[in-house]
This record gives C-alpha cells, sequence and structure tokens, in this order.
C-alpha cells in the first residue's frame, strides 16, 4: 500500500515541497511568468519523456532520443522553406524511421535495446553533423514561416498537454496499452497468449522516434533555427523522469502522469539552482543524478519489501 | 559449420584486424611505419583502458556506462593535487574512481538496482561533478612528470602504451588465472548457482565495478597527462560507448559468463584503425560516426547469432 | 464416435542433431479428455508445440477439422481455437485477474477503448461459471500460484477454444484445487471441447482421461482407450522395460553409525517455516516428506544458510554453524545439490571441469592463483569415481545429459568432502537408467559414512531411500517415521492428516 503511493506520488509530493521552499525563498519564483516560462522550457523534455515512458512500460529503453530530437530540430528548419507541411513531415518520417528501424532490430531479431539505441545515437547524431557539413551550416526558420507561429509558448504548453493526455489514453484505456503492460510484464507469457509481441514492441519505439521528432521540431520552431549541439544528454533526463514519476525500469508498470510530475521536478530543481546562482550550473546534473540514485533504491527497496 | 561458426564468432575479429591491416597496406601510404604505429596506438590508451574495465564488468552480465564520467571526474581532480607531486595526486584520482566504482557496485549488489540503471545515474552525476570540481574550466597541465607520463617514452614505446600493455597482462592474468577471475566468470555465467555454490559474489561484483571505475579512472589520468590539459567537459565523452563495442566486438557477449580479454585488445585495435583509415581518407567524422554505429550493431548482432543457436541445441535436449 | 477435432499425421521435427518427433501420429476427437504421456525427453513438450504453433513441424501434417492447417505462430493456433495451459504459469502478475483473462480480446466501447466495466463484469461470469472465487479487479501477483494456475486456465477456456492443451497443469496445485481443475475440465468435455492433459501423476490421469497417447523416443508406441490398459502396463510402455525393473534401486538398509552428523532445532522463519526438528546420523539417509510447499526445500535451503532464519540452530558434528550464511555452512561440511538444476546449479558455458572445482577453488589455489594440474587431478578422481560420462574435462556442461549433470554437481560438493549432503530431488527430468545410477551413488556415499537429507516428490523414492523419514506440514516437522513404519502409505496416512 504505501510502497504504492509512495511510487505513484513520492514525485509529487516532493515537487509541493519544494515548490513551497521555492516560493518562500525567492520572490521571483512562484511568479506567473517565471511559472510559465518553466512550463514552457519543460515541454520539449516532456514530449520526450512520454515516448521513453512508453518504451520503458515495454520493458526498453531508447537512447537515441536525443540525438533523434537534435536530428528533427535541424531537419524541420532545413524544411521549413518548402512550407509547413515539408518542415513537419520531413523531420517526423525521418524519425519514425529512426524508431522502425531500432524497433526491428530489436523485436525481430532481438538484440539488446540499449545498444541498439546507442547505436541510433550515434547512428543519428552522425546524419545530423553530415546533414550540417560536419555543424558548419545552420539552417534558419524563414520569419514568415508558419513554423515560427508554433513555437509560441501557449501552442507548445497546449501541444504537450494533449500528447500527455492522448499518451494517457493510449496507455490506460487502449488495447495497445494492454499489450505494453503485458510484454513489459512478462513477454513470455505475452508471445505465448497469442500477443503480437515483435509488432507491439516495433510500434513502440516507432512511437518514441516520433515524439522524440515532434519534440525536435517544437524546439525548432521555438528558436527560429535548427541548432546541432541541442539534446546532447536528453535521454537521460528523459529516462531520470520517467523514473522518479515511479514508472518501474524493469517494465510491466508505469504511468504517463507520474512522467509528468517527474519533468515538472527536474525542471524545479534546475530553476532553483538557478536561483540560488551561487551554484555553478552542473551542479543539475548532480542533483539530478542524486535524486535518481534515491529514486531508483527506494523502488527496488519497496518493491521487494512487497514480495 | 559448427567450426566455422566458433571461428566468426570468436576469431572474427582478429581476421577482421588482418583484413584491415593488408587493405591499408595497398591503400594507405605511410600505413606501417613506425610513426603511424605509434600513434595509433597512444590513441587507443584510453578506450583501450576502459574497455578492460568493462570486459569484466559485461563478463558478470553488467555494463557500466558510468566509465566516461569517472574519466572527468578523475581529469578534474588531477590538477587540484599536483602541488603534492604527480604520484599523489595520481594516488587520489584513483581513490576518487574506486570510489566510484564502489558506488555503483554497491547499488547493484545490495540495493539489487540493474546496473544500466545504477551506472546511468553516475553518468548523469559524474561529469556535473567533474565540472562542478573543475568550475567547469579547462585547466593545462604543467606538471614535468605528469607531462613526461603523457609523451614520453621508453625503448621508442610511449610509456602510456606501455603502461596499457602491462594492466592488459594484469587483466588477462586475473581472469584467467586466479580464483577471483574463475569465480567472476561463474557469476555471470549463471548468478544464482554461484550464490548456490557458495561464491561470495556480492564481493565479486563489488570488486568488479570498482576495478572498472579503478581503470577508468586510471584512463583519465591517461588522457589528461597526454592531451596537457584537464578538460573534464570533454574528456571520456562516449568512451562507454566505445569501451563496449572494443569489448563485444573482442567476443565477449553481453550476457556474460566470458570475458576475453585479448579479445578485447584486438577490438579496441580494430575500432581505432577503422577510425583512422577512414580519416586518412577524408571521410568526414559524420560518416565514420554512422559506420562504427553499423559495426557495433554488426557485432552484437553475431554475438547474439551465437548465443541463440546456442540456446536452441540446449532446449532439444 | 465423436467428430476428429485435431490431427497430426506423420510430424517430423528436428533441433540441430536431434530428432525430437519422428513420424507422430495423433488424433483428438471432440469431448474427449485425451492423456498425452511419456518420460522426460520422449517428445511430449515438443508435440505440444507443434499443435500450438510455438514451432512448425518439418514434416508432416496437422489437420484441424480435416483442413490441412499451418500455424505460424502461437497467435494463429488460438485463433484457430487452440489454446494451452502451461506447467509455469504465463500471466502477466501485475495486471489485474481481469486483465489477464483478455489480454488480447478486451471489451471495447463505442470509441474503441477499453471498457472495463464490461471487462469486470464478464471476468466475473467467467471466474463464477468455473468455480473460481476470486476478485477480478485484484493483480495477479496477490494470489498464489494455484490461483494463478487456474487463472490460465479460465483464460484458456474463455478463448472460444476448441482444443485446450493442459501440459502438467497440476503441479503447482494443492489438491483441492486440482479437484476444482477437474470439475473444469469436465465442462469442457459437456461442451465438446477436446483436452490434452499432459501429467506423470497416474491416479490423475485415470480420474480424468478417456484416451491416453504413449511417447517415447519421439515416437508414438501407445494409442488407444484409457480404460483398456492397466497402470503397471501404461508405466512399463512409458518406460519400455519389462514391469520388474521399473522399481528404484535404492537399497534403503544403511548402517548408520553412532553419533550425529546434523542437528536442526526449531527453525523457524516467518510465513516460511515454523518449527522444524531434525538430525542425522553419519552413513544415515534421511527422507523429508510433505506436500508441495510444506517446507522441504526451505527447510535444506535453511541448512545451508540460503534461507535466512528468524530463530533455530544448526550443528554439524555437534558444533553450532552460524545461520544464514552459505559460506559458514560450507565450511561445517553442510552441502545441498538443489532442486533446479539448470537455473541454481550448473554454470551451462563452463566446462564439465570448471563446474566440479568451483566450490573448492579457493582449495585448489596459492594466494588467489589457480592450480591447473590440481583442478585436472581433482576433476579426474571425481569424474572416475562417480562415472560421469563427458568427452573430456573441458566440455561444457549444458552438452551433457540430465543424469550426468546431476553428478558433476555431485562431484562439486564431493570435491568439498562434507559430511553432510542435503539432496533436494536428484533424479528429477533425468532418465530411468541415470535416475537407478544417482540412486545407487546415494547409497554408495552413505555407506561411505555421509549423512544424506533426500527430498523427492516421488513419495516411493525417498520411502524407498531413506532409513527414516520425517514429515512437513505446513513449515513444521510434524512426524517422524521408523523402522518397518516407513512405507508410502504411513507417509500419506501423516500427510493427509490434516488438522
Amino acid at each position: 500500500m504505501i510502497a504504492g503511493i509512495v511510487r505513484r506520488h513520492g514525485a509529487l509530493a516532493v515537487l509541493a515541497v519544494l515548490l513551497v521552499v521555492g516560493g518562500l525563498s525567492f520572490s521571483t519564483f512562484l511568479t506567473p511568468y517565471n511559472l510559465s516560462n518553466l512550463a514552457v522550457q519543460a515541454t520539449f523534455l516532456a514530449v520526450v519523456a512520454l515516448g521513453m515512458t512508453l518504451v520503458i512500460v515495454s520493458g526498453g529503453i531508447d537512447l537515441s532520443v536525443g540525438s533523434t530530437f537534435a536530428l528533427a530540430g535541424v531537419l524541420a528548419a532545413y524544411g521549413s522553406r518548402w512550407g509547413l507541411l515539408v518542415a513537419l513531415l520531413l523531420p517526423l518520417a525521418v524519425s519514425a524511421l529512426i524508431g522502425l528501424v531500432q524497433g526491428a532490430l530489436i523485436a525481430r531479431w532481438r538484440m539488446a535495446p540499449f545498444i541498439v539505441t546507442l547505436c541510433g545515437l550515434l547512428f543519428a547524431r552522425g546524419l545530423l553533423q553530415l546533414l550540417t557539413k560536419e555543424g558548419s551550416t545552420t539552417y534558419l526558420v524563414p520569419q514568415d514561416s508558419a513554423l515560427r507561429w508554433l513555437g509560441q509558448g501557449a501552442v507548445l504548453v497546449v501541444l504537450a498537454v494533449l500528447g500527455y493526455l492522448a499518451g494517457g489514453v493510449l496507455l490506460q484505456r487502449t488495447g495497445f496499452g494492454m499489450r505494453l503492460f503485458a510484454v513489459g510484464g512478462n513477454e513470455d507469457a505475452a508471445s505465448l497468449m497469442g500477443l503480437p509481441v515483435a509488432r507491439t514492441k516495433v510500434s513502440v519505439y516507432v512511437l518514441s522516434g516520433l515524439l522524440a521528432g515532434l519534440a525536435g521540431v517544437m524546439s525548432t520552431a521555438q528558436l527560429g533555427s535548427g541548432v546541432t549541439v541541442v539534446g546532447v544528454g536528453l535521454e537521460l533526463n528523459a529516462i531520470a523522469a520517467v523514473v522518479i514519476g515511479g514508472t518501474m525500469l524493469t517494465g510491466g508498470a508505469g504511468a504517463v502522469s507520474g512522467t509528468l510530475a517527474g519533468v515538472a521536478l527536474l525542471a524545479v530543481i534546475q530553476e532553483l539552482i538557478n536561483q540560488v546562482g551561487r551554484f555553478n550550473s552542473s551542479m543539475q546534473a548532480v542533483v539530478s543524478g542524486a535524486v535518481l540514485i534515491v529514486v531508483v533504491v527506494l523502488q527496488t527497496l519497496l518493491s521487494r519489501a512487497r514480495r | 559449420m559448427r567450426l566455422d561458426r566458433l571461428n566468426l564468432r570468436d576469431h572474427g575479429v582478429y581476421l577482421a584486424l588482418v583484413l584491415l591491416v593488408l587493405v591499408n597496406l595497398v591503400i594507405t601510404p605511410n600505413f606501417l611505419t613506425a610513426d603511424n604505429i605509434r600513434t595509433q596506438l597512444v590513441q587507443m590508451v584510453p578506450v583501450l583502458v576502459v574497455a578492460l574495465g568493462m570486459a569484466l564488468v559485461i563478463g558478470t552480465e553488467g555494463i557500466d556506462l558510468s566509465v566516461g564520467s569517472v574519466m572527468a571526474i578523475a581529469a578534474a581532480l588531477l590538477p587540484l593535487y599536483l602541488g603534492y607531486g604527480a604520484l599523489p595526486a595520481i594516488g587520489i584520482c584513483l581513490v576518487a574512481g574506486a570510489a566510484a566504482g564502489l558506488l555503483s557496485g554497491s547499488l547493484v549488489t545490495f540495493a539489487g538496482v540493474q546496473p544500466i540503471v545504477a551506472t546511468l545515474a553516475l553518468l548523469v552525476g559524474g561529469r556535473g561533478l567533474a565540472l562542478v570540481i573543475a568550475d567547469g574550466q579547462l585547466k593545462q597541465i604543467r606538471n614535468q612528470q605528469l607531462l613526461d607520463l603523457g609523451s614520453g617514452s621508453v625503448l621508442g614505446v610511449p610509456l602510456t602504451v606501455f603502461v596499457a600493455a602491462v594492466l592488459v597482462v594484469l587483466v588477462a592474468l586475473l581472469v584467467g588465472k586466479t580464483t577471483f577471475g574463475r569465480q567472476l566468470v561463474a557469476v555471470g555465467g549463471n548468478r544464482k548457482a554461484a550464490e548456490f555454490a557458495g561464491l561470495p559474489v556480492r564481493r565479486v561484483l563489488l570488486v568488479v565495478y570498482l576495478l572498472s571505475g579503478l581503470l577508468a579512472a586510471g584512463a583519465g589520468v591517461l588522457a589528461t597527462a597526454r592531451l596537457t590539459a584537464s578538460d573534464p567537459s570533454s574528456v571520456g565523452l562516449l568512451v562507454e560507448l566505445s569501451a563496449i563495442t572494443a569489448v563485444v566486438v573482442g567476443g565477449t557477449p553481453l550476457t556474460g559468463g566470458r570475458v576475453r580479454v585479448i579479445g578485447t585488445v584486438a577490438g579496441a585495435l580494430l575500432m581505432q584503425l577503422i577510425a583512422a583509415t577512414l580519416i586518412k581518407h577524408d571521410v568526414p567524422a559524420s560518416v565514420t560516426q554512422m559506420l562504427e554505429a553499423v559495426i557495433i550493431a554488426s557485432a552484437v548482432l553475431l554475438q547474439r547469432e551465437g548465443t541463440g543457436l546456442r540456446l536452441r541445441r540446449q532446449e532439444a535436449r | 464416435m465423436s467428430n476428429i477435432v485435431l490431427e497430426a499425421v506423420g510430424v517430423d521435427k528436428h533441433f540441430a542433431g536431434v530428432h525430437a518427433l519422428r513420424g507422430v501420429d495423433f488424433t483428438l476427437r471432440a469431448g474427449q479428455v485425451h492423456a498425452l504421456v511419456g518420460e522426460n525427453g520422449a517428445g511430449k513438450s515438443t508435440l505440444i508445440k507443434v499443435l500450438t504453433g510455438v514451432h512448425q513441424p518439418d514434416g508432416g501434417q496437422l489437420r484441424l477439422f480435416g483442413d490441412a492447417v499451418s500455424f505460424g505462430s502461437p497467435a494463429q493456433a488460438q485463433q484457430a481455437g487452440i489454446s494451452t495451459v502451461y506447467q509455469e504459469v504465463n500471466l502477466v502478475p501485475q495486471l489485474s485477474v481481469a486483465q489477464n483473462l483478455f489480454l488480447g480480446r478486451e471489451p471495447r466501447n463505442r470509441l474503441r477503448l477499453l471498457d472495463f466495466a464490461a471487462l469486470y463484469r464478464q471476468a466475473g461470469q467467467l471466474l463464477g461459471e468455473l468455480g473460481i472465487p476470486i476478485d477480478p479487479r485484484r493483480p495477479l501477483t496477490s494470489y498464489g500460484l494455484g490461483v494463478q494456475q487456474m487463472v490460465a486456465v479460465a483464460r484458456s477456456v474463455g478463448a472460444e477454444a476448441k482444443v485446450v492443451i493442459m501440459d502438467e497443469p497440476s503441479s503447482s496445485l494443492e489438491p483441492r484445487e486440482v479437484e476444482t481443475l477437474f470439475e473444469v475440465i469436465r465442462k469442457l468435455h459437456e461442451r465438446d471441447v477436446a483436452v490434452v492433459y499432459v501429467s506423470h501423476r497416474m491416479e490423475e490421469l485415470y480420474r480424468i482421461c478417456d484416451s491416453v497417447t504413449v511417447l517415447r523416443d519421439g515416437q508414438v508406441v501407445h494409442s488407444g482407450q484409457m480404460a483398456e490398459i492397466g497402470r503397471l502396463e501404461l508405466v512399463a510402455t512409458m518406460l519400455g522395460r519389462e514391469l520388474t525393473n521399473v522399481r528404484t534401486v535404492f537399497s534403503g538398509e544403511h548402517d548408520s553409525r553412532s553419533g550425529t552428523a546434523l542437528r536442526a532445532v526449531g527453525l523457524r522463519r516467518r510465513t516460511v517455516l515454523d518449527g522444524v526438528d531434525l538430525d542425522v546420523a553419519p552413513g544415515e539417509v534421511l527422507g523429508l516428506a510433505g506436500l508441495l510447499g510444506s517446507g522441504r526445500t526451505e527447510t535444506l535451503k535453511a541448512l545451508v544458510g540460503l534461507q535466512p532464519l528468524d530463530s533455530g540452530e544448526i550443528q554439524v558434528d555437534s558444533t553450532t554453524v552460524r545461520t544464514g550464511s552459505v559460506s559458514s555452512a560450507i565450511r561445517a561440511g553442510l552441502v545441498l545439490v538443489p532442486e533446479d538444476r539448470k537455473a541454481e546449479g550448473i554454470i551451462p558455458h563452463l566446462s564439465v571441469r570448471e563446474n566440479i572445482v568451483l566450490a573448492a577453488l579457493p582449495r585448489l589455489s596459492v594466494a588467489g592463483i589457480v592450480s591447473k594440474r590440481r583442478q585436472r587431478e581433482l576433476v579426474d578422481t571425481f569424474m572416475r569415481r562417480l562415472r560421469i560420462k563427458a568427452a573430456s574435462q573441458e566440455q561444457r556442461v549444458s552438452e551433457l545429459s540430465g543424469g550426468n549433470q546431476q553428478k558433476v554437481m555431485l562431484a562439486r560438493w564431493l570435491a568439498m568432502s562434507p559430511k553432510v549432503l542435503l539432496l533436494d530431488e536428484p533424479t528429477r527430468g533425468i532418465d530411468v537408467g541415470a535416475k537407478a545410477e544417482v540412486q545407487a551413488l546415494v547409497d554408495e556415499l552413505a555407506d561411505q559414512g555421509l549423512g544424506i537429507v533426500l527430498v523427492s516428490s516421488d513419495l516411493e523414492e525417498v520411502v524407498e531411500g531413506a532409513d527414516r523419514v520425517v514429515v512437513l506440514r505446513e513449515g513444521a516437522s510434524v512426524a517422524e517415521l521408523t523402522g518397518d513404519q516407513v512405507s508410502v502409505d504411513s507417509v500419506l496416512a501423516v500427510i493427509a492428516h490434516e488438522a
């Protein structure tokens, strides 16, 4: 009972405490301006972490999302000269393709997800460098492009919220969602029950690629150009957010709402470190790593106690 | 037929290495010069040293993603303590590396966290910590002893290569000739059976991660000495990937239960030569990176193919 | 006679060098409860996997209602109406009972989303029909193995099944649960569903099945009505032996010496053990009997420190052993050959030599460096003494037969010169010939003065192998039988006596 509650709502509780502490300590913290700024900046991680949640529930992991995110961003900027449709479809198609290939290698050829997606990370990053002539070219989004309209803070936040609503329904209320839980919970059983295990796995990596790509497009829309150096280490933050949000890394359990809380928690930690100011910005990584360790240890111990 | 498969899986890396050397002899001018050989060896030293520790960890069916960050921590600590002399400073770096290894090892053994997650947390936090320690700064190294370690040589053999060679021999002996090495392989082959056989499973795991941290810190020191600068923001970036590649290409399966030290050396050398060959022939770094990804995937696939067939044979029994 | 539902004609199946099925014919009629029997390795599992689409046959044909079919996957077989209940529960523990029942065919509402109200209603209905009184909303993990197995049965029945294949479904069930299972099978029979029932328990086969097919070495050696073949004849057909050779080879008579090799008093562990007392003299074989879940395996694990204890004392040769510590137990000379050889015993891709020396490594090394010569000598001794058949010391242990693997496990522990040997199901999953050899070895070891504790779910093996039997019930030792009292009937009487 208690274990379940801590797992499901722990992130939310810590988040609330941090918000209160931050609000009392810094007058500029709990202002509408600051909070909405925070929300906008967190949307990219949120969208990536949504895909990661689905992958982790299915018992896998996707380390390629940071590279896919950056690649899609550059592709969106590159494609924006031919109009909004190309700016959207080109990066999303490529991201989905990356997910498809990874999913096929994992599901059909039974390779370890983390190795396949590490290769994906390298490959997508290499492709990105190739497209930008080893990082020397930056593609700009034309001033009059409709893509820039997409980049408004409110639009980004709405997109992310819609994504989470859809993700929640997908995971909790559809047959596909049940299959994800089943595959992540006991893959052998799922296949013996006649569930389409391989198809489910491939789909989840395609979804993860798509969402990482969407986040990249959103980022480019906001920045107005395809930045090549973004997204390094994004996969780690996404995994951290998912795990902090109570999704078990062993697969078979989890919820997108928890991930959203995890993303918010990471964002607030970063903001608090910024507010304190004295700290080096690298401190955020240290804190994230520490939080991750604590959460994972708690998860493991609690789930063991339950058994 | 079975012989062919075994050959390809266990000795494929040597075959590929020989082929690559032959191809280079034909297409690359000045390939077989002492200078070039030295350069290639020196460049692969950090990856190789990290890969030795990684091979041990993978042998236990684990993985250590934190090695790059541990390298960065070592690099960040090194200039801070050079005032006490090179050896004490190196000692402190190694202790820090061992401590990091001990942390991930404890998470794996005592808290029962999956290796990939435990070391991932350290990968995230470790580099941040290194940057905090160094205040995000790149620092020049002016300690003569350390500079000698980085660029000196004995009888034409660069010192760093010499150190790496000694480490290779030590690790090979550790795996092949000691109780610990045999226990390590047993733990990786079937952890539960090892527990039932009364092996000190936790101690083995703990020591394995400790060694991996120690070796990663050593690699951080060597890399820093060679660069003549401490650069915690970029030293060891993605080295975990190169190390895993060297190990897997060298014939150590990710499923544990086997450690191939010499194969790992060959794997590291192969990846180094591939990159060097491509760069020498003006293939852009981006394409090199993409090719690397393909090679890693193929190597893992080859390994898996072997285990897949073996599993099926058992099933038939 | 009723319609043929499923038919296998001349089915062949090879696995890398092993001819697992040779021209197997198998006919299943509507409403039949068909026993499929055979020793381990006879090809039962392979046949089942071919029928359910896990494996594809290399030769021959499957026919469903007379039409040739081929199943590329379990999903295809299930769509065709063939469902399976496996020996090990193959469900998703984290999901609810209802979700497990309807995974892959969940009721949807108009928006094509899952309809949880309908899901729980239908699940409750299905469970009710089959007489399984559990809450479909709770996660599967909150129920015991037996209930989980019943859920698996319910799932297979719910799938509009025409054929239900049950692979040793009762091996984890309590007697009461077996009754429920049989009730379900009778209902299936009434609905004209064909059932394939695989079990080693003769009594069950004769109670529930109407026809039988016997496999041996991948071939059908008998097929007919259950009523037409006697129990002993059936066993003999399975084993391919004369009736007189079916018995165990245990002598069951040892000259136990005076003194106590092992004494355990008041072993207790919350929810697992509730007061186990036992003692073993040197040269004596003590049998531990009891139902599955009575604490047999847990007692053995506790003795060697693999199962932590809340209280209790363990002495070897009158010296107290620290509980909960494997190394202390081994040092004291108390060793366990575990039940699950594959998962807990052998290290599959190490050689025979490395598997044997595993526990003895520290003894064979100086300053942490192992001597290969001393390893070879030791291994050579034991391979000869235990008659281990392997191509060489360096052959991979996974390539050996089950019986030889078991001997490797024995060698591993005998190399530690133990005082007390604990054997958990020493003859499970090995063929008849090897069984006899292992049993003879146990006798021999006892005669050499080792104290032995023997656990087996085969009551006959316990009774014939042991000099004395301690019966466990609900984690406590409840009776001790000696001399003439040691018989199957008297042990059964003690076990069955429920307070």
